[in-house]
């Protein structure tokens, strides 16, 4: 599997996604800077985590602008996966490349921690190695994680099987307590109508090391890889 | 009008400079003329207590500095201590009260980007941030504001930047009313041979300017940090600096990305008082001079003054002298990271800073006599007068209150409720390396790429300090020490954050000699070197000063990272031990503050040579793997740890505990006495450990076991509680989030 990260300015997770791509799942990964305009030779594109710009003005708003998003958008168009973490999401939101956008928590705080998701379909590259229903509980970290787009919208996402991930308990319910952020529907992972361009808030590289708490995150890219 | 002129020297205008008279005669004496108005304020900000330590160096130099381990020691941007396989980690804390009681967002957020700078300014890549905090009583007006401001403002600094907040401690106490405290500790990894100093040697190499432009805020920072608050202190709140934590991250990829090449010579960051004590101190420390052109400075704004260049407190800004003929290299990667980065000046011969602005020269010192040259001060240390009273303790008036009760009020008291709802707004796990999530005795990361590991804690109780302040030195670095071994580590480097009140007051230099002195004794008799540190002095509001407030640092090693241990029952029917001996130490205590509302008595007695089989019998149990969990017992004592133990863990477990004992119920309890370890292991070790403990010499008693949903006490064949740890562990998570999330 080849595989690059993108470096925006402000990305932070970046060293992160690496690590799991090169040294956990031991695939051929590689920097991509934000002013590259190319991904020729890529499998997987991984929009880390972050501030990309200091995320002053919206979360991914200035990102979704930056040279390498002309290459991403055509990379998507051409069937090539990528997987957008937290500001990676909000970046492909932005973009356009996924629907609805991401707003302030409901807190008005950011919040780290370990937060069960239901898996809602497997029928995704990203979720393939999972069970329908399966419980994952991954690290959240985000301030603008509140997920929303209009009625319409979700009712024809649900439709298109477009909903990858809800926040739930530790038993699979989904309830309004277990919603971190107050997204609608309480979603936390997407992906578009081809089903090759995922975006989630949930940190699925904090839980694939094996010497670090959490090991769920694993089954994302083994799915990828189960997939391919 | 002469923008360099100097007005009248007038009592007033020396005030506002935090100048003495004498100080000012110094002045004229060193450099043989008036200083114009932009060397007054060079002078200002240079001779501040802030900067030039001038109360507490005396007492500073008594400290214990040196090891095999220690690379660099105080007197650069952070200490530097070995951890073995070529790699060193580069740590420090430092304090950021002033600002942040007067700005709280932006003033804990700079203290992070400040602290930050300093670790990698030294070539290092930071992975963890901790602190410290200090707030005054919840009743008081001020407090949830300033609370959820300082939280705020860590997480959005820390989060922003990707280096992660992973462990801290909070305490809430009156003392604190009208000067917070906000301490802030950073770590970082370097190859032991890449490590980058603040030195700007070679003549006629260029000085770089990197990073945000400069504008107009923190000027006078240094000064205001080194001066006692009163009614105009909101006045103060421009010289609050402004964070940009998108920026610090640029110039944190574009320093480590430049510290591969080999172009460095010296590097330092702008802190407290900004282009003035970098270039300053990096002239000094090469002895030599420097030529700069403050036109070539990056502006934020037109028209800005020599004197305001030079005294900014911009944040996200640092000084670089690189190797003549690379500057366009320099330049290059700085840009790269969309910086600006300007060539302001060279290295030149001789001793002296000049520096031009407009074409005529603006300031023109020897440099030894601005950063050396400040008078040494002998401050006076007096014994405070109500302290034979304030150790006064009478127990008979003390009624034994309800086991269960008390634990509860204890469970709910600010100081000891979980802190969870603060660590969730921290990013802490970021950067992979987080073993130990926040709210065990120490924080633990990896060292990536090895088999080791770091267990990190910051402690200090302010009210033993209050009571004896060298027993309230010796005991937070015992104890940050207890912390990290707990964790499985041992501890090889200390930081300190010394707080105090105003220095001209001997009683408070008193607190701070004593302090130091109880520090300095410990870490001598343990061995532990103390390799950097900070002073804040002058925390007081109108007369009113702060309990002494040593915040120590502790850095542990753990060789074998699957050794390390956490504080939570892991295991139904795993024992239970108690490591130390409980004595009736109830002075200073978080229960005699809970029932008498007073802060009263002496403050437990640490004996140095118990402590340290303590630490070392814990260390040894933990790094042969016979303990399942380890857990200090400090404030609320051995009831609340006991309870904490069974909480914290992500399955909560019970304990039925049987102790029999002749002293108070109380004392046994909730008593604070030092030296006293909960442990937990499996039936199967317990003779082991038994005839262990007594080959050491160390007092081990057998108190219980885990099993069950329920937290059971047995006194003397009584049973004295009966709890569900459920329902303790619902006070415990909920007092202080509620109290934060409370409008109004």
């Amino acid at each position: 599997m080849k595989c690059g990260v993108v470096v925006f300015p402000g990305s932070n997770c970046d060293h992160d996604c690496y690590h799991i791509l090169k040294h956990i799942m031991g695939w051929d990964a590689k920097w991509v800077w934000h002013k590259d305009e190319s991904l020729d030779g890529l499998d997987l594109l991984v929009l880390p985590g972050g501030f990309s710009y200091g995320d002053y003005l919206r979360a991914g708003s200035i990102a979704c602008f930056s040279p390498i998003m002309k290459a991403v958008s055509g990379f998507a168009g051409r069937g090539g996966r990528v997987l957008g973490i937290c500001n990676g999401f909000q970046v492909l939101t932005e973009a356009g490349l996924l629907p609805g956008a991401l707003m302030r928590n409901r807190s008005q705080r950011f919040l780290c921690k370990f937060q069960s998701v239901r898996v809602e379909t497997s029928a995704t590259p990203f979720t393939a190695d999972c069970a329908e229903g399966e419980v994952l509980s991954l690290p959240i970290a985000h301030a603008d994680g509140n997920f929303y787009a209009d009625a319409d919208t979700i009712k024809q996402m649900e439709d298109q099987d477009q909903i990858v991930l809800r926040y739930c308990n530790a038993s699979g319910e989904v309830t309004d307590a277990d919603n971190p952020n107050g997204s609608a529907g309480s979603i936390a992972g997407v992906v578009n109508a081809g089903k090759n361009v995922m975006g989630l808030m949930p940190h699925p590289e904090r839980a694939a090391d094996p010497a670090l708490p959490g090991s769920d995150g694993r089954k994302l890219f083994d799915s990828l890889l189960a997939f391919a | 009008m002469d923008p360099t002129a100097c007005p009248e020297i007038t009592d007033a205008l020396l005030d506002e400079h935090n100048l003495s008279r004498e100080e000012y005669q110094r002045i004229v004496e060193l450099i043989g003329r008036a200083p114009n108005w932009v060397e007054l304020g060079v002078f200002s900000a240079m001779w501040s207590e802030h900067c030039s330590y001038k109360s507490s160096k005396p007492h500073l130099m008594t400290l214990p500095t040196q090891g095999p381990r220690v690379i660099q020691g105080p007197g650069e941007n952070a200490g530097v201590v070995d951890i073995g396989d070529g790699q060193a980690v580069v740590f420090k804390i430092e304090s950021h009260n002033h600002p942040s009681f007067i700005e709280p967002y932006q003033g804990a957020a700079t203290g992070v980007g400040g602290i930050l700078r300093d670790i990698f300014t030294m070539g290092a890549r930071p992975i963890a941030l901790l602190n410290s905090l200090r707030f005054g009583e919840i009743t008081h007006p001020k407090t949830r504001y300033l609370l959820n401001g300082v939280v705020s403002g860590i997480a959005g600094y820390g989060n922003c930047i990707g280096v992660p907040t992973v462990g801290g401690e909070i305490y809430f106490d009156e003392c604190y009313n009208g000067n917070i405290l906000v301490n802030v500790f950073s770590l970082g990894l370097v190859k032991a041979d890449r490590i980058f100093l603040g030195n700007a040697s070679g003549v006629g190499n260029p000085v770089i300017y990197v990073g945000s432009k400069t504008g107009r805020d923190g000027i006078h920072g240094a000064s205001m940090a080194s001066a006692e608050f009163d009614d105009k202190t909101e006045e103060k709140r421009p010289t609050v600096q402004v964070g940009d934590p998108f920026t610090e991250k640029l110039l944190l990829e574009a320093c480590l990305e430049s510290m591969k090449e080999d172009w460095i010579v010296g590097v330092q960051d702008m802190g407290a008082a900004g282009l003035t004590s970098s270039a300053f101190e990096m002239a000094d420390r090469a002895g030599l001079g420097l030529e700069l052109n403050i036109d070539q400075v990056p502006m934020r704004e037109d028209g800005m003054s020599a004197y305001e260049v030079m005294l900014s407190e911009s944040q996200e800004r640092m000084l670089f002298v690189v190797q003549a003929g690379r500057e366009d290299e320099a330049l290059t990667t700085f840009r790269k990271w969309d910086l600006s980065a300007e060539v302001i000046g060279r290295v030149v011969e001789g001793d002296r800073m000049v520096i031009s602005h407009g074409g005529r020269t603006v300031l023109d010192l020897p440099v030894k006599a601005v950063v050396e040259g400040g008078l040494a001060v002998t401050r006076p240390t007096k014994r405070p007068a109500n302290l034979d009273d304030n150790q006064k303790l009478d127990l008979t008036k003390i009624e034994i209150p309800d086991t269960g009760k008390t634990l509860k009020h204890l469970l709910a008291t600010p100081t000891i409720a979980h802190k969870g709802f603060v660590w969730e707004q921290y990013d802490h796990m970021v950067r992979l390396n987080t073993l130990v999530l926040p709210g065990s005795d120490a924080a633990v990361l990896r060292v990536p790429g090895t088999q080791k590991a770091l267990a990190i804690s910051v402690d200090c109780n302010s009210r033993y300090g209050y009571l004896d302040a060298y027993t309230g030195g010796q005991i937070a670095s015992a104890e940050a020490c207890r912390n990290v071994v707990c964790s499985g580590a041992e501890p090889i480097g200390v930081s300190n954050c010394l707080n105090f009140g105003n220095p001209e007051n001997p009683e408070i230099m008193w607190q701070f000699e004593q302090a130091v002195r109880g520090l300095g004794d410990w870490c001598r008799f343990m061995d532990i070197p103390v390799v950097s540190g900070n002073v804040s002095l002058y925390n007081e509001t109108k007369g009113e000063a702060i309990f002494p407030t040593p915040t120590i640092a502790v850095v542990g090693l753990i060789e074998n990272a699957d050794r390390h241990c956490t504080q939570n029952f892991k295991r139904e029917g795993d024992r239970i031990g108690l490591i130390g001996q409980s004595l009736e130490e109830i002075g200073g205590s978080e229960y005699l503050k809970l029932v008498s509302s007073e802060i009263k008595g002496k403050p437990p007695r640490l004996d140095q040579a118990l402590e340290k089989n303590v630490q070392a019998l814990c260390l040894d149990w933990i790094q042969n793997g016979h303990l399942a969990s380890a857990h200090d017992c400090a404030e609320g004592g051995l009831a609340v740890a006991l309870a904490e133990c069974a909480m914290s863990g992500e399955e909560m477990l019970g304990a039925k505990i049987i102790l029999q004992s002749t002293l108070r119920p109380d004392a046994l309890w909730f008593g604070e006495t030092q030296s006293r370890i909960v442990v937990t292991y499996s039936p199967d070790d317990e003779a082991q450990l038994i005839a262990e403990a007594k080959k050491a010499n160390v007092p081990f008693e057998v108190i219980g076991t885990v099993g069950g949903n329920r937290l059971q006490f047995q006194l003397n064949g009584d049973s004295v509680m009966d709890e569900a740890v459920v329902a303790l562990n619902r006070i415990w998570t909920s007092s202080l989030e509620e109290y934060a999330n409370r409008v109004g």
